[in-house]
C-alpha cells in the first residue's frame, strides 16, 4: 500500500481554490434496460458553497440518489451511464479526470452517508477496524494511531464510552448509533464535501433530531458543504440554505429556503406544501396533488408535470419542457405560468 | 347501544425468549403490550403514536385478532371476546378489520385485486351471495377511488397509493364499523400521502366509521385523530384530545417526541423549544423499574425508578399522564 495517496488537493492540475467545492452542471444519467431507456436525471444543475446547506428535495424516483452516485461515482453502470454535464470540485471536472485521480478526489474531499447505514457497514469487522482502515489506507497511519484516531471520531459522533464501543460489530449498535458511525466515517478525511443521502428517514423523530442537530454542527465546525438528499419539508425548513426541487429527473425549481416556503414558483412544490399535514396547525384541509408521477421511461412530453397541474394550458403538454425561468436574480422555476402561480405574496 | 364500540382492560402481550432447541427453556420475555387500557368511541378517530418498537402493531394485532392476549381483556361492542362463543367472536372480528403499512407485501402478487378485495366473502360467506359479490367488489374499487373495470388487474400493474387503497377496499369489504390503521401512509410518497389521508377521512363520514389510527408521524395523527394515545414500551403513557396532546402534553416523553418534529416553516428555525433526549431507548424485554421512561427522563428523581407513575390526571390538564410529575409544557407553538 502506498502511504503518499494523502495528497495535497491543490497539487491536482487545476485545483482553483477559489472555485466552489462543488458545481453539477446540466446532468444527464440514463439506465439502458429491457423497458427501454429510462431518462433518470435530466439536465440536473446546482452550486455548493463553502459551509452551505443545499437540499434536494423530491419524491421517490425523481432521480435523487442517481444524482448523488454519479457526483460519487459509484453509479451502477451497466445500466446507469453519465450522458452528458459536468462535475466540478473546485473548478476541476471529474468526469474528464483518469479513475486514479478521481478517486483520490472522491475518498478525501468529497464523502457521502447513505440511508441504510446497516447495509453500508460491513458486518464482519467491528467499527473500530473499519474506521481505522480509513485512516491507514488514505493516511498511511500505523494500526495504533489509526486506532486512537477512530476512537477519537466515535468520541466526536458522541457515541458513549467509544473507548469500548470501538471493538463492538455494526449489528451491537442501535440505528441512531450506526448513522452516527457512518458520519463519523465520512468525517474521517476532513471532507469539503458530505452528500447525505436520506440519512435520518430510518430513524425515529426523537433519533433524527439527535443525528441533524450533530450534522450541524460539525458542519459549522467545518465550514463543510452539506448536500442533504430527502423528501422530508420539515427537516428541510430547518436546516437547508438553498433547495432545489426535483420532479422526474429535472430541477423544477432553485430558490432560497425562505423563498421556497413563503411563494413557490412551480405549480409542483406549491402542491406538495400544501400536501403536508403540519404539527402546529390544526383543523388543516389537505389538498392533494392529483394523479401520479410519469414512468421515467415514458416522460410527458413538454412538462413532466401537466398531468397533474392545475395550471396547465396547451402550451405545457407541448416540447420543448419549459426551460428554468429567473424568477428573481437568486432564483428559477421551470414553469411557464410561473408568474400566476408565485402571486404578489 | 352503547357509545364505545371498542375497550381494551389491562391488554398484555409478552412473547417468549426461548433458549434451546429440543427442550425449549424460556428465559425472559418480549413485553411487547404491557397493560393497555383504552375506549374507542363510535365515529372518533384514536390516534395512537410512538417510535419504533413500542408495540404499535403488536396492539393492532390484538385488536383484530391475529395475536392472543397474555392476558386481559378485549370487548367489542360492550361483548368480552374471551366470554362469548365461537360465532359471535367470529362475527365481533368481521366488525374489526386491519390495513396494513405496506402495501407492497399486503398484498398476494399472485392474486386479481377482485380476488384480493373479494377474500373476505370466503371467509365469511354468509355476508353475501356468491352472484353478488362481483358488484359488490366493483362497488368498492369505486368508493376507493379506482376504476372499476381494473377488476381484474395484479397488484404489480398498481402504484403505492393505489395498493393502499386495494387494501382499504378490502378491509371495507364485510361492512366493518371499526377500522384499524397500522401506518397506513407511511410508506407513500408526500403527494399521494394526501390523497389516501383525504380517502380515509370521506370513507369515514359516508360510513360512519370508527378509526385507529396508528403512525409515528405525529403531524398525520393530529390533522386525522380526534384523541391521542401515546405510547412508550408497551404502555400508554398519556391519552387525551387532539388539543390537551398537541397544546398542552404533559408527559416529558410527549413533550420530547414533539418537540423533536420538524415543522415547514423555515421562520420557525431556532425559535422551537426543541428537546434533544440523551440515551437509547430500553430493551422491551428488560423495562427499567418505576417509571420506564426515567432512563432518558431529564426530570427523573429516586420516586421515579421506586414507584410506577400510573396513567391518571394529576394536574390541571385535566387528561391522564402516566408520570409523577406532569405539569404542561408549551412545546407545539400553534401557527396561524
Ligand atoms: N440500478 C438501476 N437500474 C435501473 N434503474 C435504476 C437504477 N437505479 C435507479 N434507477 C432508476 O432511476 C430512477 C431514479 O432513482 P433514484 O434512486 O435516484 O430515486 P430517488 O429520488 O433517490 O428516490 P427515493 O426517494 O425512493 O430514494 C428511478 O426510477 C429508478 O428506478
Ligand atoms: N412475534 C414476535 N416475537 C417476538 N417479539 C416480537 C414479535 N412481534 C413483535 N415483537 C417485539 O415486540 C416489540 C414491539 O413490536 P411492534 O412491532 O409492536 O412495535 P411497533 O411499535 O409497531 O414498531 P414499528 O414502529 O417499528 O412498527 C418489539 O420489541 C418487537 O421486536
Ligand atoms: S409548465 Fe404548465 S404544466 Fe408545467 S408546472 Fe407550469 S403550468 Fe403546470
Ligand atoms: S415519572 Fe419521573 S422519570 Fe417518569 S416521566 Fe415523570 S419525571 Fe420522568
Ligand atoms: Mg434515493
Ligand atoms: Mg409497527
Amino acid at each position: 500500500m502506498s502511504t503518499d495517496v494523502n495528497v495535497k488537493m491543490e497539487a491536482l492540475a487545476g485545483v482553483d481554490p477559489n472555485a466552489l467545492p462543488l458545481q453539477v452542471k446540466d446532468l444527464q444519467v440514463e439506465f439502458r434496460t429491457r423497458n427501454g431507456i429510462a431518462h433518470a436525471v435530466n439536465g440536473v444543475s446546482f452550486d455548493l458553497r463553502a459551509g452551505e446547506t443545499r437540499a434536494i428535495l423530491g419524491e421517490s424516483g425523481c432521480g435523487k440518489s442517481v444524482t448523488a452516485q454519479a457526483i460519487m461515482g459509484i453509479l451502477d453502470s451497466p445500466p446507469g451511464f453519465i450522458t452528458g454535464g459536468e462535475i466540478l470540485y473546485r473548478g476541476v471536472d471529474l468526469l474528464k479526470l483518469p479513475e486514479s485521480e478521481r478517486r483520490k478526489v472522491r475518498a478525501n474531499r468529497i464523502a457521502m452517508i447513505f440511508q441504510d447505514a446497516l447495509s453500508a457497514l460491513n458486518p464482519v469487522f467491528t467499527v473500530g477496524f473499519q474506521l481505522a482502515e480509513l485512516f491507514r489506507k488514505h493516511r498511511g497511519m500505523s494500526r495504533k494511531d489509526a486506532k486512537a484516531r477512530a476512537v477519537e471520531l466515535l468520541d466526536l459522533v458522541k457515541i458513549p464510552a467509544a473507548k469500548q464501543r470501538v471493538n463492538d460489530y455494526p449489528h451491537q449498535f442501535s440505528g441512531g448509533m450506526r448513522q452516527r458511525v457512518m458520519i463519523a466515517m465520512a468525517l474521517a478525511l476532513d471532507p469539503e464535501v458530505l452528500i447525505a443521502d436520506e440519512p435520518t428517514t430510518a430513524l425515529d423523530v426523537t433519533v433524527q433530531a439527535q443525528i441533524m442537530a450533530l450534522l450541524a454542527e460539525l458542519q459549522r465546525e467545518r465550514n463543510m458543504g452539506l448536500v442533504l438528499i430527502t423528501h422530508d419539508m420539515g427537516v428541510v425548513a430547518d436546516v437547508a440554505d438553498r433547495i432545489s426541487v426535483m420532479y422526474a429527473g429535472r430541477v423544477i425549481e432553485e430558490a432560497g429556503v425562505h423563498d421556497i416556503y413563503s411563494t413557490p414558483a412551480h405549480p409542483y412544490t406549491k402542491g406538495l406544501l400544501e400536501s403536508i399535514p403540519r404539527l402546529d396547525l390544526k383543523g388543516q384541509q389537505l389538498s392533494a396533488i392529483k394523479g401520479l408521477p410519469p414512468m421515467l421511461t415514458n416522460i410527458p412530453p413538454g412538462c413532466a408535470f401537466n398531468p397533474r397541474c392545475g395550471y396547465a394550458q396547451d402550451i405545457c403538454r407541448q416540447d420543448p419542457a419549459p426551460a428554468l425561468f429567473q424568477v428573481s436574480p437568486s432564483r428559477t422555476a421551470a414553469c411557464h405560468f410561473w408568474k400566476e402561480v408565485k402571486g404578489d405574496e | 347501544m352503547s357509545d364505545i364500540v371498542l375497550e381494551t382492560r389491562d391488554l398484555v402481550k409478552h412473547f417468549p425468549l426461548t433458549r434451546g432447541v429440543v427442550f425449549k427453556k424460556q428465559y425472559g420475555a418480549v413485553r411487547a403490550v404491557d397493560g393497555i387500557n383504552l375506549q374507542l368511541r363510535r365515529g372518533e378517530t384514536l390516534g395512537v403514536v410512538g417510535e419504533s418498537g413500542c408495540g404499535k402493531s403488536t396492539l393492532a394485532r390484538l385488536l383484530v385478532g391475529l395475536e392472543t392476549p397474555t392476558s386481559g381483556d378485549l370487548f367489542v361492542q360492550g361483548k368480552n371476546m374471551s366470554q362469548v362463543s365461537a360465532e359471535e367472536r367470529r362475527r365481533g372480528r368481521r366488525n374489526i378489520q386491519l390495513v396494513m403499512q405496506d402495501p407492497y407485501t399486503s398484498l398476494n402478487p399472485r392474486m386479481t385485486v377482485g380476488d384480493i378485495i373479494g377474500e373476505p366473502f370466503e371467509v365469511h360467506p354468509d355476508v353475501l351471495p356468491k352472484a353478488r359479490r362481483r358488484a359488490r367488489v366493483q362497488e368498492l374499487l369505486d368508493l376507493v377511488g379506482l376504476n372499476p373495470d381494473h377488476i381484474n388487474r395484479y397488484p404489480h400493474q398498481f402504484s403505492g397509493g393505489q395498493r393502499q387503497r386495494i387494501g382499504i377496499a378490502r378491509a371495507l369489504a364485510l361492512n366493518p364499523e371499526i377500522i384499524l390503521c397500522d401506518e397506513p401512509v407511511s410508506a407513500l410518497d408526500v403527494s399521494i400521502q394526501a390523497q389516501v389521508i383525504n380517502l380515509l377521512e370521506k370513507l369515514q363520514h359516508e360510513l360512519g366509521l370508527s378509526y385507529i389510527f396508528i403512525a409515528h408521524d405525529l403531524s398525520v395523527v393530529r390533522h386525522i385523530a380526534n384523541r391521542v394515545a401515546v405510547m412508550y414500551l408497551g404502555r400508554i403513557i398519556e391519552i387525551g384530545t387532539e388539543d390537551e396532546i398537541y397544546d398542552n402534553p404533559t408527559h416529558p416523553y410527549t413533550q420530547a417526541l414533539l418537540s423533536a418534529v420538524p415543522v415547514p416553516d423555515p421562520r420557525l428555525r431556532g425559535h422551537r423549544d426543541q428537546i434533544v433526549l440523551t440515551g437509547d431507548v430500553p430493551s422491551p424485554a428488560n423495562p427499567p423499574s418505576g417509571c420506564r421512561f426515567r432512563t432518558r427522563c431529564w426530570k427523573a428523581q429516586d420516586v421515579c425508578a421506586e414507584q410506577e407513575p400510573m396513567l391518571e390526571v394529576r394536574d390541571k390538564s385535566g387528561h391522564p399522564s402516566a408520570c409523577h410529575f406532569a405539569e404542561v409544557r408549551d412545546v407545539v407553538h400553534a401557527s396561524e
